[in-house]
């Protein structure tokens, strides 16, 4: 497929643009749902295609096609120079991309199992199975699902890139939701958008779905006649690590992508609270919080061997001994921002979608601290678990984010079972008040498979390495 | 320019082509298993999106979509699969191929609701030959327009153009094909301490006047500009239409989708009065003022449907499968992929009143203008209690006058209570197409709510 890919970008070249590349694309998906016992849906896709990257000038253009013969792919090749050409009407100011060394090669992501090998009655016997068992525990709705994705791609510049992929990522998730007289109690395992990984079958083998259907099951139940999470202006907070996987997410991934930073998604997905002039100076947290992103993690969702324009994989430091110091960047952005290089941080859904700031797997650095540790060193407080909404402003600044589970915490001790916790706070003044944080062993490389940004909007594959953390001085409890 | 009798010939040319190649799968899965339940959609078009911000284009994308879904059922067992990329006999005897294998080790299913039957769709269609001509100098030609009008101020946001012809077939006998387009520029204007916002959405292009919708966006960023902060709490609202069409997210998936309530996690209840008296809604794709294509992923065909009529909750929406659990019929509400969501898909119509903008606003005794709300999620979806944001304009209201900009403010608040018996005061005269997610269009007016939970500044 390279050659195609190399057509696309020759095709583009004779159209007058000054740079090209161009992403050859199969992907195939497998999706299932069960429900009550019973396989709700299997759906599979497999999509092929060429999309191409054409600058004129400063302006950007892109057209994709869904076909991989060459004839489409230099008629891609050419659209997308006519449309960068358009762009040219409302131009912006030179651009000259970020220096990228030509590269060559290729890269596998981890995979022992193929999960598209895998046969359907297992995988369907599994999914019945762990609903069945919620239903038989409590819940009145038992839901299960797993997804694969196997993508191949080509990719080929201007600037003599000849890279190639083959990407295997899967994960499954199942869910136990109870109904009361005038409310509903979810539990989800083993987070509420399941985990995913670039990892074959054997990810779900080990996530041991049966052997935790019964229990969230009985959570969910027990939830309909749990006490309220009190409202408290101020108390301390223990999250687990599903809940700071989210938490990560939102309010640092998002917050240091630098196209949001330079208000390229300011219509839809928001800008930043965080300034350029900052970078390299500002608090963004307290001394324990380290965060990376690290496309190199092996089996996390945000995993790859090279972005979707070609730079290889390699870790970024973006808060380093709780200083913001780094931006998740493409090559576009990073010249712009007049950042010396790309962070590698650029992928794109599908072949018919542009490449984008994406975050890889933005993570925190875990402590030397447990789960266990900081409930004993809390005397009034509460530990709250596995997200169940979020919303947090244009900015990154101010969140509300709502948990499925939580436990008061008194004495040191975890006592009674709290529904509908919820707490909210400004990001820094949050991460500035996280005195203890988890250890190696209770770090964890959650993915989050749904994350929405651009318009087209794309759906795109995060990872997020997390340990539990306590925050000190949080307002919890807010209701409607 | 575009000759016009040659674009449409082709375009009518294009959809019985969708439909050859629909009943062709047909002809395939039935050379393999003469047994099979079958039905095949096939999209094909164009999707375009020129997008601005800093005041110039950075991203301009358009892409040809070739897409074909195909479910099959044997014995109730099924699966469904779909390509996109080169739907020639080789790509498509493998997804053939690939779903029967899938239907053979599958469970019947006990709950497969079975093919749509034969039925004519509505004759509509929101279709603008121009449209689904436009190229990218069309969109950038608006772009700038809406720049030009900001005079000075920042600006992002973006021109859309889609063309889809949708065939459907299936062994049962039912054929359907359709087409739409859609145009829509959507956009803000920033001062160094307010973003404004505008938009148009259209089933044409040519509806769409740059300058004009710049120009609203900068008003409102001016009028935005050094807010301060309203302390949190509990205030009358002037709620616009992209808030409205928010609100209607929300009672759709968690609402009147009949598989929420299936689930007993839905509060729609039939009959009962939940909504204000001045309450009128309908899911209604053949309004004039609306958008979208007249059936639904399993070819069936989408007829108005009364949700809310005077207050009291009338209609669901349902999919073949939805319905079945009911012991109703479809209301064509299925989407591809959305087994598990169950009914989406719908074309709002929330019938506007007679009450202009500055009437709304001169109504309210102590009260918030918002513009836009920002990342709504839910928090429990039988209660309809959502948190989330204000965005890109928002005013203080006294005595029926605009006293001064706010920050914005979070709130929490459930959305069916809001709308709840006694709780609209007001209906605007200014409905406008929101473009929705779920493939949901909603044709809404602004409204003046007697009460809205304001729990917290953005920021802290």
């Amino acid at each position: 497929m390279d050659d195609i890919a190399i057509a696309a970008v020759e095709a583009a070249l004779a159209a007058g643009a000054g740079y090209a590349d161009a992403r050859v694309m199969e992907i195939r998906t497998e999706s299932m749902t069960a429900r009550n016992g019973v396989i709700e849906s299997l759906d599979r896709e497999d999509r092929a295609g060429v999309g191409v990257r054409a600058l004129v000038g400063s302006s950007w253009g892109f057209f994709a096609v869904p076909d991989v013969g060459s004839t489409a792919a230099r008629r891609a090749g050419e659209q997308a120079a006519a449309v960068a050409r358009a762009s040219r009407m409302v131009a912006g100011p030179d651009l000259r991309l970020a220096p990228q060394a030509a590269s060559t090669g290729h890269w596998d992501s981890d995979c022992r199992e193929d999960p598209l090998s895998v046969g359907l009655a297992e995988k369907g016997d599994l999914l019945e199975a762990v609903t069945r068992t919620m239903l038989e525990h409590g819940a009145d709705l038992g839901e299960a699902s797993h997804r694969v994705w196997d993508t191949r791609k080509w990719f080929a510049s201007s600037e003599g890139t000849r890279v190639d992929q083959h990407i295997v990522e899967c994960g499954a998730s199942m869910s136990a939701t109870a109904v009361g007289e005038a409310e509903t109690q979810r539990r989800s395992y083993p987070g509420i958008r399941g985990q995913y990984g670039t990892r074959g079958w054997e990810l779900i083998r080990e996530l041991d779905l049966p052997g935790n259907a019964a229990r969230i099951a009985e959570e969910a139940r027990a939830l309909l006649s749990a006490d309220a999470c009190p409202s408290l202006d101020a108390t301390d907070l223990i999250l687990g690590s599903e809940q700071m996987a989210l938490q990560i997410h939102e309010s640092v991934g998002h917050a240091t992508e630098l196209d949001r930073i330079l208000g390229w998604e300011a219509a839809f997905a928001g800008t930043s609270w965080l300034e350029l002039p900052k970078l390299g100076s500002l608090r963004f947290g307290s001394e324990l919080m380290n965060i990376t992103a690290d496309a190199t993690l092996p089996g996390a969702l945000g995993s790859f061997g090279f972005d979707d324009e070609g730079t290889p994989a390699h870790p970024v430091d973006i808060v380093r001994d709780g200083i913001w110091v780094g931006t998740l960047s493409g090559r576009d952005s990073a010249a712009i921002a007049g950042i010396p290089s790309s962070g590698g941080a650029v992928r794109a859904e599908g072949f018919d979608r542009i490449p984008m700031v994406r975050m890889t797997n933005v993570g925190l650095q875990p402590g030397t601290d447990s789960l266990a540790s900081m409930i004993a060193a809390t005397e009034d407080g509460i530990l709250m678990d596995t997200n169940r909404s979020w919303s947090i402003d244009d900015k990154r600044l101010n969140f509300q984010f709502g948990c499925e589970v939580g436990w008061e915490i008194k004495g040191g001790k975890r006592g009674r079972l709290l529904k509908n916790p919820t707490y909210t706070a400004i990001s820094p003044r949050f991460w500035g008040s996280m005195d203890m944080l988890g250890g190696r062993d209770e770090w964890v490389f959650w993915g989050t498979p749904n994350c929405g940004k651009g318009q087209p909007q794309q759906i795109g594959h995060t990872g997020h390495p997390a340990v539990p953390a306590r925050f000190r001085g949080i307002r919890v409890g807010v209701t409607g | 320019m575009t000759d016009m009798t040659t674009t449409g010939r082709a375009s009518a040319d294009a959809s019985a082509r969708g439909l050859e190649l629909a009943e062709h799968v047909l002809d395939l899965v039935q050379a393999r298993a003469a047994d099979a339940e079958t039905e095949v959609t096939v999209r094909q078009g164009t999707e375009a999106l020129t997008r601005f911000a800093n005041g110039f284009i950075h991203q301009n994308v358009a892409s040809e979509i070739n897409h074909v879904v195909l479910r099959v059922a044997i014995d109730g067992r099924n699966a469904a699969t779909s390509l996109d990329g080169p739907a020639d006999d080789a790509a498509l005897t493998r997804a053939i191929d690939g779903v029967l294998e899938a239907v053979r080790v599958r469970p019947p299913d006990p709950d497969w609701p079975g093919l749509a039957p034969r039925a004519a769709a509505p004759d509509v269609e929101h279709w603008d030959e121009a449209t689904a001509a436009a190229d990218p100098d069309g969109r950038a030609a608006r772009v700038r327009g809406f720049v030009d009008a900001a005079d000075g101020l920042e600006t992002a946001g973006y021109c859309s153009t889609t063309a889809v012809h949708l065939a459907f077939a299936n062994s049962a006998g039912q054929r359907l094909t359709g087409r739409g387009t859609a145009a829509n520029l959507d956009g803000i204007a920033r001062t160094p301490t307010a973003d404004g916002s505008a938009r148009k959405a259209s089933v044409a292009l040519a509806d769409l006047e740059g300058r004009e919708v710049g120009g609203r966006a900068a008003r409102k960023a001016r009028d935005a500009s050094d807010p301060t902060d309203l302390e949190p709490g509990r205030y009358e609202v002037v709620l616009e239409p992209d808030c409205v069409a928010n609100i209607l997210t929300f009672l759709l998936v968690h609402g009147f989708n009949g598989k929420a309530v299936e689930e007993g996690r839905s509060f729609a209840r039939l009959g009962e009065a939940q909504f204000d008296a001045s309450v009128i809604l309908r899911d209604d794709v053949t309004d004039p003022g609306t958008i979208g294509i007249p059936f639904d992923a399993e070819g069936t065909p989408k007829w108005p449907v009364d949700l809310v009529r005077g207050g009291v909750t009338t209609g669901l929406l349902q999919t073949r499968r939805t319905a079945r659990a009911a012991g109703t019929t479809s209301t064509g509400h299925a989407v591809e992929g959305g087994g598990a969501w169950g009914a989406l898909g719908a074309n709002f119509v929330l019938s506007a009143g007679d009450r202009s903008a500055e009437d709304l606003i001169g109504g309210v005794e102590r009260g918030v203008l918002v513009t836009d709300f920002w990342y709504t999620r839910i928090l429990d979806p039988r209660t309809q209690v959502v948190t989330g944001l204000t965005r890109n304009g928002v005013w203080l209201i006294e005595d029926g006058r605009i006293v001064r900009p706010i920050t914005n403010l979070r709130f929490t608040q459930s959305f069916v209570d809001a709308l709840g018996p006694g709780s609209v005061r007001g209906i605007g005269s200014d409905p406008a197409i929101i473009l929705g997610g779920w493939d949901s269009i909603f044709l809404v007016p602004s409204l003046h709510l007697g009460s809205w939970n304001f729990t917290g500044g953005a920021k802290g």
